[in-house]
């Protein structure tokens, strides 16, 4: 189920990509194509959560040899903490795929690069063998490079490209490395995480096992992002498209903080212990740092890719928290490892929406600086509006998603890391001055868009718009209102892993 | 003493091919000649059949007073050097297609390729350096084919030095043998322990230094990007890839069979030499701007990575398959590289590629699967070879070692990067005329084994383990 799942977008992908050159494709058919490929992996997903048990832990797994000798097998399944994350994404990627339902721009060649980023986004998410993982780690750095260098704008996006694919292929060369001390460790030597789970081959091994983590930890470190590995970020989510950026944002962060709680936490117990201060002191950096650089940005892009530092970083902290054992109860860590994996799933949305809604301003305003722009209320209400509730659920005003994700996170850091977690809280602070500047700046005040372009012919969003980014805020104000659902299928999962880091 | 001549036939089919070839080619017509280049593949094709039959039956043995070892490094580096080889020659079939040399191209490849498989095989000093002599005077050959400036200049510098380093080899194998007083592995690792470590280690450096220039590693690879750049396009394949496999395999049997018991730190020196070379190659690639030269810096610093295998031979069980696997990926994604290269002639620098992937997307794919292969991208073959590489050198006590590798992985994305970037850029009106079907068909081949290698190594790897005998 799970296979079907991860390669039904590959294989949509494979469709389109080999049809003989002969035959014109009609751009709409690709889109159209696209589109229901992505609807039934949605499908396909809530299918799979009607029918999981919370309390089961790993479910659907499947097992197959791939390569004996190495240690490698081809081993998937879901639990409570990768199955909402396979959601989101599948989510996120059917509404970037209904935003660039009109891309003219050879739409056949990025419905393949999305459907295979998609599969490979999934595929990280059900990896339970750590060369699976990261195989589909290193293919999403690939994919959207692609992505940025082809269809961002112009010139700087490959520049942006060329140094998002470093940085992210240092990241992930520095994980193999981590990956290979945790096979080596192992005996018999294997790459599967539930064996090495199991085993958890590196207690007691001291400076190894430190030196495995500093591994994992940093290739993680530079796809979440954190402070201070994060500057790839800003210039490649201005660069690239609005659909490639909300997948950037929404999707392939993730794939850094979900290593954390998947890898390092259960894999390291005793390092994670161990190093949690500086885990916790990154987080609290990244939070408090990234939501000033983003009070400091003129254009509005950056501003949100530097939310990302801020919301990351409060996932940081609560993993972080989580490994602190002194000063808090199982409960506490518990519910601050739940916050964390709900605020991946509540920033997927969000950002997704907030950088769908940049794309819209771009396709209107061909820039995205604040000060271009003002008094887009009067003209564009249904923007406005759903600017605005993205901009306020992001911020975390109770009733959206955030506010759930956060207060578990703050409350369950609190008890252990009490002052950072007030430091942490300043983040909050700052990020509701730095989006309501914005939205006063882009919404209020006298009418105007860039030199050039008039007025009159602004128009408000369009049906497909508003297709691609009503669902995600829907969704951020179900999770809001009625979370159980959610928590019901995370908390399990959290509780396991809290347990499997205080052993 | 065991004198079974079966044990040999995938050199006997290549030798033998070779003097048909040369008997062939002198009476048949010209626009008949293409009957060597199938000959040629024919013998490529009896000898993977013979390969697989040993393998399967387990016939592994050493032959002709244990000068010459089958066994599964053996086996496996046959079966790598003749699947190049046939790749070599589809590749070659069309540009040399009605040459007035034709037949004499195909006689003197397959005669390269046999040496390539006596020094795989080479379990004694003499034969080793037979294999080397074998496997090097046709290549200078092949190198001026074209008999036009460039090709001749690459041809005399890679025969000076080849020369030079094979005298100074053949000067080694005399001290290991007035150290050991025998020239066969069994014997010298009985007999060097005891003998002076200062004229054992001179040995073994000059009989390196010979292997070393073919493999094309820092400090022998002069010759490597003038040859590379000068020769025609299928012999820079063949250079950059077939005596690479040939020299690493004969090293490796030479380090683990014969010197395990000296004092000699070789594996310090392997491991310097494998970080100079991945090291050196990388910077030079760096900004160059023919294509073919920038494939001739990588193929030096991919040289470093295998040199890692050498460098913990005997600390680790995992380095030979490492080593083998990686070989059999490298020669699949290089060869494919050098396949699209052969196929667009008239391409010559980087930014001849532009708007390749809207014109010839089949051929973009190949080069995108290739060069991100060379990196070490998964799903790739090289990309396992990699990874147990890396292993290998983590579990043999070189973790730094292996974290300079992944620093050099790092930084060859850049140049391999600024090839793709070109081909996935659109706006040129550049028409990109190809040499012909097999060319084109020969680089699908080698793109499409090259990801199948990575997808399903795990059938692959157990042929490359196996004891070394003799």
């Amino acid at each position: 189920m799970l296979t079907v799942v991860t390669f039904l977008p590959l294989l949509a992908c494979a469709v389109l990509a080999l049809l003989p050159r002969a035959v014109r494709v009609p751009d709409r058919v690709c889109s159209w194509v696209w589109i229901a490929t992505a609807a039934a992996d949605l499908a396909l997903v809530v299918a799979v959560w009607v029918r999981f048990d919370p309390h089961g832990g790993l479910q659907y797994e499947q097992r197959a040899r791939w390569m004996p000798g190495a240690g490698v097998s081809y081993h998937v399944g879901v639990d409570g903490l990768s199955l909402p994350l396979i959601a989101m994404v599948c989510v996120l990627f059917l509404a970037a795929a209904v935003h660039m339902l009109r891309e003219t721009r050879r739409v056949r060649a990025l419905a393949c690069l999305f459907l295979f980023l998609q599969t490979v986004s999934v595929g990280l998410f059900v990896a339970l063998d750590l060369i699976l993982f990261f195989v589909f780690f290193d293919l999403s750095i690939v994919g959207m490079y692609f992505v940025i260098a082809g269809w961002g704008h112009g010139e700087r996006a490959r520049a942006a490209a060329l140094k998002f694919f470093l940085y992210t292929f240092v990241g992930s060369l520095a994980l193999l490395l981590g990956f290979i001390g945790l096979y080596l460790a192992a005996d018999p030597h294997t790459f599967d995480l539930v064996e090495l789970t199991r085993s958890n081959p590196l207690a007691g091994q001291g400076l190894y096992a430190g030196l495995v983590l500093l591994a994992v930890g940093a290739g993680l470190a530079v796809k979440t992002p954190t402070v201070p590995l994060h500057t790839w970020l800003p210039p490649a989510h201005t660069e690239a498209p609005a659909a490639g950026s909300a997948i950037l944002a929404g999707v392939l962060l993730k794939m850094g903080t979900y290593g954390f709680v998947r890898i390092a936490m259960p894999l390291l117990p005793g390092s994670w212990r161990q190093y949690a201060p500086v885990f916790v002191v990154v987080g609290v950096v990244s939070v408090v740092y990234g939501a000033l650089v983003a009070l400091a940005q003129t254009d509005l892009k950056r501003m949100i890719a530097y939310t990302s530092v801020n919301h990351m970083g409060y996932v940081v902290l609560a993993i972080g928290a989580a490994g602190s054992l002194a000063g808090s109860d199982a409960q506490a860590r518990s519910l601050a490892v739940t916050g964390a994996v709900v605020q991946m799933v509540s920033h997927g949305l969000l950002t997704g929406a907030l950088f769908l809604l940049t794309g819209v301003l771009y396709d209107r305003g061909g820039t995205y600086a604040l000060d271009a722009y003002s008094g887009l209320a009067a003209h564009t209400p249904r923007f406005a509006a759903a600017t605005g509730i993205a901009a306020f659920a992001s911020l975390g005003i109770p009733g959206f998603s955030g506010f759930i994700a956060e207060f578990q996170i703050f409350t369950g850091s609190l008890a252990s890391q009490a002052a950072a977690t007030g430091v942490a809280l300043l983040g909050i602070l700052l990020s509701a001055a730095l989006f309501l500047r914005a939205l006063r700046s882009l919404f209020l005040g006298p009418p105007r868009l860039p030199a050039g372009i008039p007025l009159s012919g602004l128009a408000d969003l369009r049906t497909r718009e508003a297709a691609a980014t009503y669902p995600l805020l829907a969704l951020a104000l179900v999770i809001g209102v009625l979370p159980r659902f959610l928590l019901d299928v995370v908390e399990p999962a959290g509780r396991s892993v809290t347990e499997l880091v205080a052993r | 003493m065991n004198e079974n001549v079966a044990a040999l036939l995938p050199e006997t089919f290549l030798a033998a091919a070779a003097v048909c070839g040369l008997l062939a080619g002198s009476w048949l017509p010209r626009n008949r000649q293409w009957a060597v280049a199938a000959l040629a593949a024919t013998a490529c094709l009896a000898g993977i059949v013979a390969t697989g039959h040993t393998m399967a039956t387990g016939r592994e043995q050493t032959v002709f007073d244990t000068t010459f070892a089958v066994d599964a490094p053996t086996n496996a580096g046959r079966l790598t050097v003749l699947m190049a080889l046939l790749l070599v020659v589809a590749m070659s079939a069309e540009s040399l297609r009605g040459h007035k040399r034709e037949s004499e191209y195909y006689v003197l490849l397959l005669l390269t390729g046999t040496g390539t498989l006596v020094l795989i095989g080479a379990d004694d000093l003499l034969t080793l350096f037979a294999g080397y002599l074998l496997a090097s005077v046709p290549a200078y050959a092949l190198a001026a084919f074209a008999k036009d400036a460039p090709g001749t200049e690459a041809a005399l510098k890679y025969y000076l030095l080849g020369a030079l380093l094979g005298t100074v080899m053949l000067a080694g194998v005399t001290l290991l043998y007035a150290a050991a007083g025998a020239t066969g592995y069994r014997t010298l690792r009985d007999g060097l322990p005891g003998a002076d470590p200062a004229l054992v280690a001179a040995g073994l450096v000059a009989v390196l230094a010979g292997l070393l220039f073919k493999a094309g590693a820092v400090p022998a690879h002069f010759w490597v990007p003038d040859v590379t750049e000068g020769a025609a396009p299928p012999v820079a394949a063949y250079v950059t890839t077939l005596p690479k496999i040939g020299a690493l395999i004969a090293g490796y049997r030479l380090l683990h069979q014969a010197l395990p018991g000296t004092g000699i730190d070789w594996p310090l020196l392997l491991a310097v030499l494998a970080a100079a070379s991945m090291t050196w190659g990388n910077l030079a690639a760096f900004f160059q701007t023919d294509t073919k030269r920038l494939l001739a810096y990588s193929t030096i610093s991919q040289i470093g990575y295998l040199l890692m295998a050498l460098s913990v031979a005997t600390r680790t069980d995992l380095a030979q398959r490492a080593l083998l696997l990686y070989l059999a990926a490298y020669a699949l994604t290089n060869l494919g590289a050098f396949a699209v290269v052969t196929a667009l002639p008239q391409a010559r620098s980087l930014d001849d590629y532009r708007g390749l992937a809207g014109q010839r997307p089949g051929l973009a794919a190949v080069l995108l699967v290739c060069l991100l292969g060379l990196v070490g991208t998964p799903p790739t073959g090289v990309f396992l070879g990699k990874l147990e590489i890396f292993t290998a050198a983590v579990d043999g006590g070189r973790p730094w070692l292996a974290a300079l590798a992944v620093a050099n992985t790092v930084a060859s994305l850049f140049y391999y990067l600024r090839w793709l970037a070109p081909v996935f850029r659109s706006g040129s009106a550049q028409q990109h005329a190809v040499t012909g079907r097999v060319t084109v068909g020969t680089a699908y081949v080698a793109g499409t084994g090259s990801l199948l290698l990575g997808l399903a190594g795990g059938a692959v790897l157990p042929l490359t383990t196996g004891p070394l005998l003799g």
